[in-house]
């Protein structure tokens, strides 16, 4: 069972998830900001490898990628740092990155260097389900890596039944229309939107992203959904303040 | 062999729709719709009567005596040059823009690089009384000032990207970004044989009047509608693709695609997408693209902003792969020196990005009686500074 899987069997209710740039504030920070986050209550970490063209990132996530790439972060040195970690990080690491990364990388390589780390899951926006059916599935069940899909306010009821259908992680319930970035609130649209998919009794652990920035958005995705997931605000977060007090930032969360 | 799409959106193994779920009910709309638009009597007529009436065409094909004479073959211009806003860019927005009519979109997105692009579709949208918004890279917007007061005096609003190297790539990604946001009324506007499926064949097919009236004029005036051979400049490939997609099939017919060398294939500072790029994935395609050796994508060069992408449409990633199209390429300076030649012999002057296309003339070895047809894409009015600024006195 994947520790994922384990996390979902013990807990189902405000899991609280956050996404971060490897490589970004410094190069080396990826040890401190996951071992910062585990330490302060997160139930499970993304850690986003940074691209050069990140089609469903805001500017806050591209901003972060392109300092993470400038300061010299590539997919060997990330595979690097989290095979370090393996030993010593108890909760679950997810991998979020865009497929042309993986497809120069290798395929194979990729899959294989995940499971060196432990890796598990990942997510990866611009692989859509046809081509993971088609191209990736087979792959990552020899791996053991589970693929997280997305649902958006615009996703029909038959593709998200499909989705749940292949789903073995957890649904990715994407807030709004919209690319990543910190927002504010929760309107009642999306609301709404929570509610219907909640109604639908999926199988699937639903967590939301996109536009949850604090303890009042968290709380109110928390509602509906088991869980969410903070991005941007992170990332804004450890560009104002480093990452020496990330314990502060998860507190005012979870407080 | 088939070289155009198959029922899944690829050409071989390129192509496709690698796009995030939240597009997936934007792409999926077109997919479902484009061929049913495209093939309706309504959208035939009206595509058909702006082509005559506003755009020009068709364009004249031109014996070019006097550069058929240097070359030693019989050298056709199709001149696109000549069509409405100055190059070939204008089949495809008009097309567009009656698909995106047909699906009842009131808002219009793009992306350009040079301007040529964004140019053609702020025209479609004051035409068609649609917003137009414009993304086009703040390094570009500098670069290219004449048509960004074009598109703003065509009522479009034009949008810097400012992420990444703020050139063609990044205003593609801003104007998907933007789709992401706004799915219900927005239409995007692709300007090349680029994106997820069905981009890449829709603008094909909207570009394919080209070849089609190539095939006609060749006709009455040889009495063979086929040439030895079609040479067009490749940079995302959408006038290639008009002028090649109706010999695809006609394996007797050389494709000749060039691509922007910029300083040198090697240099470092280059275009030439198919000699320097590797198989992946940009702006919803699986493709050829120039990347590093970790899969990020790298910033092409070439003195031409129209040929400055750093990869190539699907079918062209095809046409290569399977060898069915010659892909060559020329140089800044090569393309400067055939620019002057063209406009000196011929009295005409070419956008730089045609000039790559000349440029190859000097590379093949010809028979008196080959013929060769030339796909003149578009005018060198936008590039008179460069022509101007690398003049040497005689």
């Amino acid at each position: 069972m994947s520790k994922l899987t384990s996390l979902f069997n013990e807990k189902k209710h405000n899991l609280l998830s956050v996404f971060f740039t490897a490589g970004f504030p410094k190069l080396n920070d990826t040890e401190i900001i996951i071992k910062s986050l585990e330490n302060s209550g997160v139930d499970f970490i993304e850690v986003g490898l940074p691209y050069s063209d990140p089609l469903a990132d805001g500017p806050t996530i591209q901003h972060s990628s392109s300092v993470a790439l400038s300061n010299g972060m590539n997919l060997d040195l990330i595979f690097n740092h989290l095979e370090a970690l393996k030993g010593s990080v108890k909760i679950p690491l997810v991998l979020m990155g865009y497929l042309n990364q993986i497809i120069k990388y290798g395929d194979v390589k990729f899959c294989q260097r995940c499971k060196d780390c432990g890796i598990e899951t990942v997510i990866i926006p611009d692989l859509p389900m046809i081509e993971y059916e088609s191209h990736y599935k087979a792959l990552f069940a020899e791996y053991n890596i589970s693929n997280v899909f997305l649902i958006t306010p615009q996703t029909s009821v038959e593709r998200i039944r499909k989705i749940d259908e292949m789903s073995n992680a957890f649904i990715y319930v994407v807030a709004s229309s919209s690319i990543t970035g910190a927002k504010g609130e929760i309107s009642e649209k999306q609301i709404a939107y929570f509610k219907r998919i909640e109604q639908m009794n999926l199988k699937s652990v639903l967590i939301a992203g996109f536009g949850i920035s604090d303890k009042s958005t968290f709380n109110k995705a928390c509602e509906y959904m088991n869980g969410a997931i903070i991005g941007s605000a992170f990332i804004n977060y450890l560009s104002d303040n480093g990452s020496s007090t990330i314990t502060k930032f998860v507190g005012d969360i979870l407080d | 062999m088939s070289y155009f799409v198959d029922k899944n959106g690829y050409y071989g193994q390129f192509g496709g729709a690698f796009i995030p779920e939240l597009l997936h009910p934007n792409v999926q709309e077109l997919e479902d719709n484009y061929l049913k638009i495209l093939e309706s009597e309504s959208f035939k007529n009206e595509f058909r009567d702006l082509l005559d009436t506003y755009v020009g065409r068709p364009t004249p094909l031109y014996l070019a005596k006097r550069l058929s004479e240097k070359f030693g073959a019989t050298i056709y211009l199709k001149r696109e040059d000549l069509c409405h806003t100055g190059a070939h860019k204008i089949n495809n927005t008009i097309g567009q823009i009656l698909v995106a009519k047909h699906l009842g979109k009131k808002r219009i997105i793009a992306e350009t690089g040079a301007g040529q692009h964004g140019v053609a579709t702020a025209t479609v949208c004051a035409l068609m009384n649609l917003e137009c918004i414009v993304f086009m890279g703040e390094v570009d917007i500098k670069r290219q000032a004449p048509n960004v007061a074009r598109m703003k005096m065509l009522g479009a609003k034009v949008v810097p990207a400012t992420s990444g190297s703020k050139t063609l790539k990044d205003a593609t990604n801003e104007a998907i970004r933007d789709w992401i946001g706004n799915p219900e009324d927005t239409y995007y506007l692709i300007g090349s044989v680029v994106g997820p499926h069905p981009y890449p064949d829709m603008v094909a097919r909207l570009q394919s009047v080209i070849s089609k009236e190539i095939k006609e004029q060749l006709k009455a005036q040889t009495g063979n509608e086929n040439p030895d051979m079609v040479i067009a400049c490749v940079g995302g490939g959408s006038n290639a693709a008009g002028a090649f997609y109706h010999y695809l099939d006609e394996e007797k017919v050389d494709l000749i695609a060039v691509e922007a060398a910029g300083l040198g294939v090697n240099s470092g500072e280059s275009a030439a997408t198919s000699q320097l790029g590797e198989v992946g994935v940009l702006h919803g395609s699986k493709t050829i693209l120039m990347q590093d050796e970790f899969g990020q994508v790298t910033e092409p060069y070439s003195i031409s902003a129209g040929l400055d992408y750093p990869g190539i449409g699907p079918l062209h990633a095809f046409l290569h792969e399977s060898k069915r199209a010659i892909f060559m390429n020329a140089t800044d300076q090569e393309a400067l020196d055939a620019a002057y030649e063209l406009t000196k012999i011929e009295g005409i002057i070419p956008a730089l990005e045609t000039a790559h296309a000349l440029a190859v003339l000097h590379k093949m070895k010809f028979e008196k009686n080959q013929v060769v047809v030339i796909n003149l894409s578009g005018r060198g009015d936008k590039d008179l500074e460069t022509y101007i600024a690398n003049l040497k006195d005689e």
